[in-house]
C-alpha cells in the first residue's frame, strides 16, 4: 500500500510579479488530486503569503531566487517555500497576528495567520542573515475511500 | 490604472484587480491616497466586481485606505465580493469595520 509521491521545484526571482505565477504554478500542479475551488484557494493564498514574505521581508525588495518544492504524497499536499534571505529574528513574534515590521508598507500582519488558516500545517525554520523555509502541509480532497485507488 | 479609479460625489470609487497582491496592491494604494487628497472625498467604495484572488496585502490596501477614511469621518464599503474575498474579509475582522454589500 506504498503510497504515490509526486515532486516539482521552480526557482524564480524575487521580484513582486511573480508572485501571480508561483501561487498559479502551485494550484495547476496540485490539479491531480482534483481538489475543490476553496482547496485551490487556501493553497494559492498560503503561497502567496510565503512568497510575498521572501520578496518583501526576506530580500527587502533586492535581488534573489525563491525556490519552491511540491510535494504529494496520497493525497497530501506539502509545499515549501524557501528563500536566502535575511532570516527571522523573532519567528514567534513574526508569527503573532497584526505584527508587522512594515507598516509603513500598508503590510497587515495576518500573512502567518493566513498560511495556518488555510493549511493544515505550518513550520517555519529560519537563521538570521542565512534565510527562510517555510513548510505547509494539506490534506487535499475528501473524496471516500471508494474512490482512492490502490 | 486611473480608469479604475472615479469619484462621484465625494465617493471615491475602486475596481480591484482580478488578482489582487502585493504585485497589485502597491499602484492601489498610492493611486487612491492621491486622490484621496486631490479630490474632495470622504468615503471609499471597493468595487471587486472582477476581483477572484485576494491575500493579506488586499488586506493591508483597506486598512490603511479604512485609516485615512475613518479620520475624515467618511466610511469604507466593499461591493460584489465573491465566496472567497468575502471569506478573506471575515477572517482579517474587517467585516466588522467596513461595509460589506452585495
Amino acid at each position: 500500500m506504498e503510497k504515490k509521491k509526486n515532486e516539482m521545484k521552480i526557482e524564480f526571482d524575487a521580484r513582486s510579479e511573480n508572485e501571480g505565477f508561483a501561487r498559479v504554478a502551485v494550484a495547476a500542479f496540485m490539479s491531480s488530486l482534483d481538489p475543490t475551488l476553496e482547496e485551490i484557494a487556501d493553497v494559492k493564498t498560503a503561497v502567496s503569503e510565503a512568497v510575498t514574505n521572501s520578496i518583501i521581508h526576506g530580500y527587502e525588495e533586492q535581488e534573489g531566487k525563491v525556490y519552491i518544492v511540491c510535494e504529494m504524497t496520497g493525497d497530501v499536499l506539502q509545499v515549501s517555500v524557501e528563500d536566502q534571505g535575511k532570516g527571522i529574528p523573532d519567528i514567534e513574534k513574526a508569527m503573532e497576528p497584526l505584527y508587522t515590521t512594515k507598516p509603513e508598507m500598508d503590510r497587515s500582519g495576518m500573512g502567518f495567520s493566513f498560511m495556518e488558516a488555510f493549511m493544515d500545517h505550518l513550520e517555519v525554520a529560519s537563521e538570521v542573515g542565512k534565510g527562510t523555509r517555510i513548510e505547509m502541509w494539506k490534506k487535499i480532497g475528501t473524496t471516500p475511500w471508494l474512490g482512492e485507488e490502490e | 490604472m486611473e480608469e479604475d479609479f472615479k469619484v462621484i460625489e465625494n465617493y471615491l470609487m475602486v475596481r480591484m484587480p482580478e488578482e489582487l497582491d502585493h504585485h497589485k496592491s502597491v499602484a492601489i494604494r498610492e493611486t487612491a491616497d492621491r486622490m484621496i487628497l486631490r479630490e474632495d472625498v470622504k468615503n471609499i467604495v471597493f468595487d471587486f466586481e472582477d476581483t477572484r484572488f485576494m491575500d493579506s496585502s488586499g488586506i493591508g490596501v483597506i486598512m490603511g485606505r479604512y485609516k485615512t477614511i475613518h479620520c475624515l469621518g467618511g466610511q469604507v464599503f466593499a461591493i460584489h465580493a465573491d465566496g472567497q474575498i468575502k471569506r478573506i474579509l471575515r477572517m482579517s475582522g474587517l467585516k466588522g469595520i467596513i461595509e460589506v454589500l452585495d
